[in-house]
């Protein structure tokens, strides 16, 4: 169960588009970081401080194959899915139960 | 049927001060008027409204400002005043997947003439994992996570206000 803390690393991780294109990058199969890096506007040094950042809030996970460090998103990236279905349903519910009492209210206006 | 903690279904409850009939008729028929549709659709169009349609094997879809329609998923069991069954077949990537299949269950549970607990399960969640390789084949070209991304942002904006 993921804990509020790894959530909001979560989001916080992906507020930032430069993040973004990385982890979009990653979804297309496993990469080194200078293939991250490679057409993307940014030194491979940023690119490598990007991937620990998405590393640290569990959205990525890396390996090694022989000297190679491959970078891959996490396949336990449904946890991260979960967090977020759960915020959804929050604000979603919210919205119903608002709309839901002020429709009863006309209703009871109505008497 | 699931376990309390069942990683692949996301519970919730809302209590509503509003007769059971209502809060179905807000629900299933108004659902244009709360859904956040700002945020939660999936067609190019700015979506106007989101319809069920009111018997099992209806659609669930978004309706756009310029008339087109985009589907989220199916009417599974429809048993008013007290049950929902949809499939929602959104994916990971916000985009409309008929494979998908995950399920949303909706109860309506009467507390009294004035008030209504409405319980929903999200549930069978892995199929996004089942799917996530062809998801990932067929997303190669687009890979495009943006749209589940913009929505991750603003909820991070939100968390942080």
């Amino acid at each position: 169960m993921a804990t509020l803390t790894q959530i909001e690393r979560a989001l916080d991780a992906l507020g930032d588009p430069t993040r973004r294109e990385v982890f979009k990058r990653l979804r297309k199969g496993n990469r080194s970081v200078r293939e991250v890096a490679d057409g993307m506007n940014v030194s491979r040094p940023a690119v490598s401080q990007h991937l620990s950042v998405l590393k640290a809030a569990g959205l990525i996970a890396v390996r090694s194959e022989g000297t190679r460090r491959l970078y891959e998103v996490d396949p336990h990236g449904i946890e991260v899915l979960r967090s977020w279905l759960d915020g959804f349903w929050n604000e979603t519910l919210l919205a119903f139960k608002q709309e839901a009492e002020k429709e009863a209210m006309k209703g009871r206006n109505l008497r | 049927m699931n376990a309390p903690n069942d990683p692949n279904s996301v519970k919730k409850m809302v209590y509503v001060q509003a007769p059971q009939e209502i809060a179905w008729r807000v629900f299933t028929e108004k659902m244009g008027a709360w859904w956040p549709l700002a945020f939660y659709k999936i067609g190019k169009a700015p979506a106007v409204d989101a319809v069920i349609e009111p018997h099992p094997g209806g659609r669930w879809y978004e309706r756009g400002n310029d008339g087109s329609t985009c589907d989220w998923g199916t009417v599974l069991a429809w048993e008013p005043y007290s049950r929902l069954l949809l499939s929602w077949d959104v994916s990971a990537d916000w985009q409309y997947d008929p494979l998908l299949k995950t399920e949303i269950e909706v109860r309506f549970i009467a507390d009294g003439e004035d008030a209504t607990r409405v319980e929903l399960e999200h549930r069978k969640l892995d199929r996004y994992g089942a799917r996530r390789d062809e998801m990932r084949r067929i997303y190669e070209t687009e890979g495009d996570w943006g749209r589940l991304l913009a929505a991750f942002a603003q909820l991070a904006a939100t968390v942080k206000q």
